[in-house]
């Protein structure tokens, strides 16, 4: 294709763009949040955005996360097409009804007549220190509730993809981006997050995993930036002779539990790695939609690698500690094969 | 209500302790964190919200203050901790992530929680405003003596929290006292922009609740309308609102570019810098001599190097301590 389709993004400059583009085509499109405007948010995802769509679209917020995510429920009842951001996942706290019991449960209660074309943008993640209120990735509490579809990309095209089909979608999305993934300098940053991404309009469906390496000896599953330690792992695995297989979710709701299922039945062995808490969330429904399909697929029991079921602490060597990593992914899968 | 000498003293002692502390800690930030500035490095990681220019607010408030009466500070919440006693080794400790911090590293700046004064903090906007009530209506249930003051920031008048607690306290009569500390930003959003009253004194008559406007950054000035507040709260009377001027002489987080602010804003606040013209006052005013000054001074940057000595020289926490502590 065209020179252009060699350049690399970001997830945060990808984000924006896909946003500029949709709002260039549809006027209905336009942004709220903290910090959108002028500073481009905190994470990058609206830089540029105010400069070319002006105060109107683009909406710095005050600190009223309750307020600006109704109001984006009521905008989108009423034909408008908002993306709000809550600038930190671990703030839906203070907000939280708006999120579940208004924009996720509205479409159902008019029977599915109704349209609530937004979406609900936040960053996930920890790893830099930031305690336990800033560090949370939470995809298994937004991903139980029922009304939402949510979506987690782990690299800048699929990024570009999704927010583009979660704009055009009449349903309400959720897009959580990792920090570690977003390219701010000031964060570090995964280099495997910033990949080529078109210039011109593209989706990604939501509701669709890719494998994004093939394997037949174990199945990596993971989402964000997960996906990155699985993809190192499967490198040193194959220094072994372990061909990983490894499974980008992309989307969470709805889960491509056929691609999770048709791999596993391939190579009997599961691994999901996930930074939300290790109970009740992501690992185990990845698991359960194995085995309650076909047990028998499985040569060994399912491991999952996942943030203990604790609050995320300041101090580095805590954290670190409680994080998944390659180290772990390598020692679950040495676990599963001696067993 | 006028502070005694003593307490203009105190007063500033503890705006100095508070000022060289944040100028350490600026330093140190950086360690391991040039030529490429990244967030995750050096001894203190994370983000970092430093208090310059605010400390008036901390020491007119907490001038009234004992170690039983309760504070809750925000995420920006090292002056009010000084000012309220917390203890300096262990805080600075905590924020290096240390063994010996106040919770072992487990919470780090945004997270200070000292028990021993009755202070806690919480780095979601707004969110201190409810613990604030509630230990204020601790108080009176219990028949204790005790008034609860929660420090937040102008923007977090915006907040659901904001409305709920004021009221709830105003319809209990709590002993209890909300302090706002307009340094006019919310990160990149001007009071402004996202608030539409400019000031939010004016709030306090939609709770029945006397509601004050402390212009200057003028820690004498505050000392008077705060005492007011607690003295009414102390007697049973319940809840006061005040806002207080004040200004961050740094950005809203270390790396911050403050491009959003006007050109000139910065050099015009420094001019302003409130400990400069406290320290000015004292002497016009014949509180205190020079000397006298030279040595609160020297003692403050004293007491911060030795916080710091014992901060660098205490053991990282073991990393399977993440583990613990989760339950009572
Ligand atoms: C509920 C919530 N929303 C957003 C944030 C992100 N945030 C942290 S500080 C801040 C600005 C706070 O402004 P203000 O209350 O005026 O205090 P200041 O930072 O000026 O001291 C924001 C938006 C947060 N921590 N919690």
């Amino acid at each position: 294709m065209t020179e252009s389709n060699d350049r690399k993004l970001t997830i945060a400059r990808a984000m924006a763009e896909s946003v500029a583009q949709e709002m260039r085509a549809d006027e209905r499109v336009f942004v709220m949040g903290e910090d959108i405007g002028a500073l481009g948010g905190v994470y990058g995802n609206t830089r540029g955005l105010l400069e070319e769509f002006g105060d109107e679209r683009i909406r710095d917020t005050p600190i009223s996360e309750t307020a600006f995510i109704g109001a984006a429920v009521g905008a989108a009842q009423d034909g408008m097409r908002p993306v709000v951001e809550l600038m930190f996942v671990d703030f839906f706290g203070v907000c939280f009804d708006a999120i579940y019991n208004l924009m996720a449960k509205n479409i159902y209660f008019y029977g599915g007549s109704l349209k609530v074309p937004m979406v609900l943008m936040t960053s996930t993640g920890g790893g830099y220190s930031d305690g336990g209120q800033h560090s949370q990735c939470l995809y298994g509490t937004f991903a139980h509730l029922p009304g939402m579809k949510v979506v987690a990309p782990s690299n800048a095209y699929d990024a570009k993809g999704l927010m583009t089909a979660a704009i055009r979608d009449d349903s309400p999305v959720v897009f959580m981006y990792h920090k570690r993934l977003q390219g701010m300098g000031w964060l570090g940053t995964e280099a495997g997050a910033t990949v080529k991404t078109p210039e011109e309009s593209y989706t990604v469906e939501i509701g669709k995993a890719a494998v994004v390496r093939e394997g037949a000896d174990v199945t990596i599953v993971s989402l964000g930036l997960g996906v990155h330690h699985a993809l190192k792992a499967a490198e040193q695995l194959s220094q072994e002779g372990t061909d990983a297989e490894v499974i980008d979710l992309r989307s969470l709701v709805p889960l491509d539990r056929e691609t999770i299922r048709k791999s596993v039945a391939k190579t009997g062995r599961l691994i999901v790695v996930d930074e939300d808490y290790h109970s009740y969330g992501v690992s185990g429904e990845v698991i359960a939609s194995v085995v309650e399909h076909d047990v028998s697929v499985l040569k060994a029991s399912p491991a999952r690698v996942a943030y203990p079921d604790v609050p995320i602490p300041f101090e580095r060597g805590m954290e670190q500690f409680c994080l998944p990593n390659v180290e772990k992914i390598l020692a679950a899968y040495q676990e599963m094969k001696s067993a | 209500m006028q502070p005694s000498r003593e307490q203009k003293l105190w007063m500033y002692e503890h705006m100095v302790l508070s000022r060289r502390c944040e100028e350490q800690i600026a330093k140190i930030y950086f360690e391991g964190k040039t030529p490429v500035f990244n967030m995750a490095n050096g001894p203190i990681p994370g983000e970092m919200h430093l208090s310059d220019g605010q400390e008036p607010v901390a020491v007119g408030v907490c001038a009234h203050l004992d170690a039983e009466d309760i504070v809750t500070a925000t995420h920006r919440p090292h002056h009010q901790a000084i000012a309220k006693g917390v203890d300096l080794n262990k805080m600075m400790a905590e924020i290096f992530g240390k063994s010996t911090g106040l919770s072992g590293g487990r919470g780090g700046h945004m997270h200070l929680f000292d028990p021993a004064v009755n202070f806690g903090c919480s780095g979601i906007v707004g969110q201190g405003l409810g613990p604030a009530v509630g230990a204020a209506l601790s108080r009176k249930m219990q028949g204790k003596p005790g008034v609860a003051v929660a420090f937040i920031g102008e923007g977090a008048s915006n907040q659901g929290a904001f409305h709920e607690a004021m009221n709830l306290a105003a319809v209990w009569k709590v002993p209890f006292i909300c302090v706002i500390e307009d340094n006019a930003w919310g990160i990149s959003v001007s009071k402004r922009a996202s608030t539409s009253v400019p000031r939010n004194d004016v709030r306090g008559a939609s709770y029945g609740i006397p509601g004050h406007y402390v212009e200057g950054n003028d820690p004498y000035r505050i000392y008077d309308v705060v005492g007011e507040a607690i003295a009414r709260a102390r007697a049973g009377e319940g809840p006061s609102l005040i806002e207080v001027e004040t200004f961050r002489l740094a950005g809203h987080f270390m790396g911050d570019a403050e491009a959003y602010r006007p050109k000139g804003e910065k050099d015009a606040l420094l001019e302003r810098d409130p400990i400069p013209k406290m320290r000015s006052r004292l002497i016009e005013d014949g509180d205190a001599s020079e000397d006298e000054l030279n040595s609160i001074e020297k003692k403050a940057e004293e007491r911060i190097a030795e916080a710091i000595k014992f901060a660098r020289e205490s053991a990282d926490p073991r990393p399977e301590d993440a583990l613990t502590a989760v339950f009572a």
